[in-house]
């Protein structure tokens, strides 16, 4: 009785399979068909930021109408802005992952330019007629320390303090509501808890769990309100023992002891941002937080919380400076940018996709669904741009009062050393002047002793 | 004989190959870049310098590296040495006496918790401490209103979460070892009139110490590498409260772009997991002789 497998038919049949693996792999490439070429984009997409998914999708379908034989391959990064910047530069450390166009945060450019990830786009800016639309402060969002432009900015933002009229009215304090100096934001914030204890009166974002949000929707209103700074930019410093670093932090902790903000366990989740603009706000459950110009794009038709009605119940105000000093109101900016990988194969085709995205219509499009503050002095004087949502002025206006993140190579560790020293402060792990004084350390040691400056 | 013995060495030589590729190479890439200042972004990122023992030095006049180092050892101490281990033993040896409909049932309910992909028991356990979760529902329910565990107690929130989930293996263990405990010898310690817990203590035990040696080491190296459970429940907060090397070495790398000091921290857990395993491997030696 013969085998129903025997050995050499085994072998026959494995060395037959091999031989067509190989013939299947070992295949000479056929001649690449002349302008097939796929291009990378990666950029963030979540379930409350969709906006720059539609105008890359937009992009897209144009681009490769015009481009034909050009594939553009949309690689959307579903996480917070922190992971975001992480799977990227992940990405960025090899040429076979590296994407071609990405969005990248205006202060991460620096940083990034230093590690080599992003292209100079000096020369293909100069044949590009739309770069001369930009404003000149925008198009700074971009530069690197060597002087050359490496980004091109999609908007820009302010932050404002937005409150609920109604819980402020509640408590009798008359709307329009314009803080003059912390202590009316105290004073304003212990009347809404006198009148509703149930009420969060003012929430300010602190800890590590909200990441850049902590610092710029909250510490630095605080910070650059007072007479000291984070960064002496003359000197190219980073500044150290200012008074004004502790009475922020001091100011922070009132405002968590005394129950005027969210508890610290909620400030600690890194999804809290979700409850205020989802539940605490409509609900009329927080008097006012710390929030970005972009906060009508959650509310609006087609944002992620959608509240009809927001326009008549929401308020925007400065945020003033500590004691009312000159100018009366501080606010910060950034802002996001697009990038051409410094590792791309086809580097004309990238910038030319990059103008597609940043062309007058995706532009225009982008700024209304994501209430960016244009930087397109074409998009500006768009009437449409302007009626986007109610507060489209006012927030436009803090520019005049807005201060930018020093966007130096070494900022994002600095920026974590500040919301360590917001989180040891609100959890009550240590003192104000003992937080300050651990930030001190922690800036020593990251950047040297030659690079900073006691004040 | 030579040929031969090379020979019949020849078979292992792939697993041996995938092995040095796939998992020798990443640990010694990691400890090399231990003493660079690789990060994911800025100059160090295009062009890694040797820094020589600077972030092991760092990590020593760093604050959070000591307590993070601490907070390792106690959760392993608390959740594996004593919750898996003690409770997986008195599951096993309840189990052998309980009836069979009972055992099973038992054995179930413990084993679900451990089947469970890690991210969803992690989100379990999650639900269950959450401020607003299951826990202080049902102690709401009794009239006493719970404190926010992942904010107050974050360490007992991660070792009665990784206590829970990691019971099964070392029950299972536990049975398998008591059901080879030959019945003739406990048998004979009943006729001297030993009662339950001296027969536990000076003859099943003695009998299983290979199996408890094995277990120990087990779950030790297991638990020194958990991650997702406690970056999902607290995500080593509120202020470093729950910071454990592997959180530690997660966060300076990939949070803060350190790829240098990250692997440094990466590497002392490693070196962590070495030193327990040469312990417990003295201890089985010192049985078998």
């Amino acid at each position: 009785m013969p085998l129903k497998y025997s050995p050499v038919k085994i072998a026959a049949t494995l060395v037959s399979v091999a031989a067509v693996l190989a013939a299947a792999t070992s295949c000479s490439p056929t001649p690449e068909a002349a302008e097939s070429k796929s291009l990378k984009i990666v950029y963030q997409k979540t379930d409350s930021f969709t906006a720059l998914d539609t105008v890359m999708q937009d992009a897209k379908k144009e681009f490769e109408a015009s481009n034909t034989g050009v594939t553009v391959d949309l690689q959307p990064i579903q996480a917070n802005d922190d992971d975001y910047g992480t799977k990227l530069a992940l990405a960025q450390r090899s040429g076979d992952t590296a994407p071609d166009v990405f969005y990248e945060d205006t202060f991460k450019v620096r940083s990034d330019v230093d590690a080599g990830y992003l292209l100079k786009l000096d020369g293909y800016l100069e044949k590009w007629d739309d770069w001369a639309a930009f404003s000149e402060a925008a198009k700074e969002a971009g530069r690197a320390d060597d002087g050359g432009i490496y980004a091109v900015p999609l908007g820009t933002d302010t932050r404002a303090i937005w409150y609920n009229k109604t819980v402020l009215q509640k408590a009798g304090i008359p709307v329009p509501w314009q803080p003059k100096s912390w202590d009316e934001i105290l004073t304003a914030a212990r009347a809404m808890k006198a009148a509703d204890p149930d009420v969060i009166p003012f929430n300010m974002y602190a800890g590590k769990g909200t990441g850049e949000g902590t610092v710029m929707q909250g510490f630095y209103e605080l910070l650059y309100g007072t007479d000291s700074s984070l960064y002496d930019v003359d000197a190219k410093k980073w500044v150290v023992g200012s008074q004004g670093f502790t009475d922020s932090l001091t100011f922070l902790k009132t405002l968590y002891d005394e129950k005027l903000a969210v508890s610290p366990a909620e400030a600690l989740d890194a999804n809290v941002w979700k409850k205020v603009f989802g539940e605490w706000f409509p609900q009329g459950k927080l008097g006012a937080t710390v929030e970005g110009s972009y906060t009508p794009s959650f509310w609006q038709k087609g944002g992620a919380y959608e509240w009809a009605g927001y326009e008549q119940v929401m308020g925007v105000a400065m945020f003033p400076t500590q004691k009312g000093q000159d100018p009366g109101g501080v606010s910060m900016s950034g802002g996001w940018t697009l990038a051409v990988g410094a590792k791309s194969k086809n580097p004309e085709l990238a910038f030319s996709f990059l103008t597609t995205a940043l062309n007058k219509k995706n532009a225009l499009a982008y700024d209304i669904n994501n209430s960016q503050i244009a930087v397109r002095t074409d998009v500006t004087s768009e009437p449409e741009y302007l009626a986007a949502n109610p507060f489209v002025k006012d927030v436009s206006d803090l520019v005049k009062v807005t201060h930018y993140r020093p966007a130096t190579a070494d900022y994002p560790r600095i920026s974590t050393a500040v919301q360590v020293a917001t989180e040891s402060v609100i959890t009550g792990k240590q003192s104000p002047e003992d937080a300050a004084a651990e930030y001190d350390a922690t800036v020593r040691k990251l950047v040297g002793e030659d690079k900073v400056l006691e004040k | 004989m030579r040929i031969r013995r090379f020979l019949r060495l020849l078979p292992v030589v792939p697993s041996v190959l995938l092995l040095l590729v796939f998992l020798l190479a990443p640990v010694a890439w990691s400890f090399y870049a231990s003493f660079t200042d690789a990060a994911l972004s800025g100059k160090a990122a295009r062009d890694p310098q040797w820094v020589g023992a600077d972030n092991y030095v760092r990590m020593f006049s760093d604050d959070s590296f000591p307590l993070a180092a601490w907070l390792t050892v106690v959760f392993v101490a608390a959740s594996a040495v004593l919750g898996q281990n003690v409770l997986g033993l008195l599951i096993a040896l309840l189990m052998t006496r309980s009836r069979r409909a009972v055992a099973s049932w038992v054995g179930t309910a413990v084993v679900a918790a451990w089947v469970l992909p890690e991210i969803v028991a992690a989100f379990a356990a999650y639900a269950y401490f959450n401020r607003d979760g299951t826990l202080n529902q049902v102690l709401g329910a009794f009239g006493s209103a719970g404190p926010d565990w992942l904010y107050s107690f974050p360490l007992v929130a991660i070792v009665l979460a990784n206590t829970w989930r990691g019971t099964a293996f070392s029950m299972l263990v536990y049975r398998a070892a008591l059901a080879d405990v030959p019945r003739d010898v406990t048998e004979a310690a009943l006729m001297d009139g030993a009662r339950g817990w001296q027969r536990l203590a000076f003859i099943t035990l003695p009998l299983i110490r290979s199996s408890i040696a094995t277990n120990l080491m087990l779950i030790t190296l297991q638990t020194l590498a958990v991650f997702t459970l406690i970056w999902v429940m607290t995500a080593g907060g509120p202020a470093n409260a729950s910071t454990t090397l592997p959180v530690l070495a997660y966060q300076e790398a990939f949070k803060f772009g350190d790829i240098g000091y990250g692997t440094a921290v990466a590497s002392v857990l490693i070196l962590l997991g070495m030193v327990f395993g040469a312990v417990y491997v003295r201890l089985l030696r010192e049985q078998k002789s």
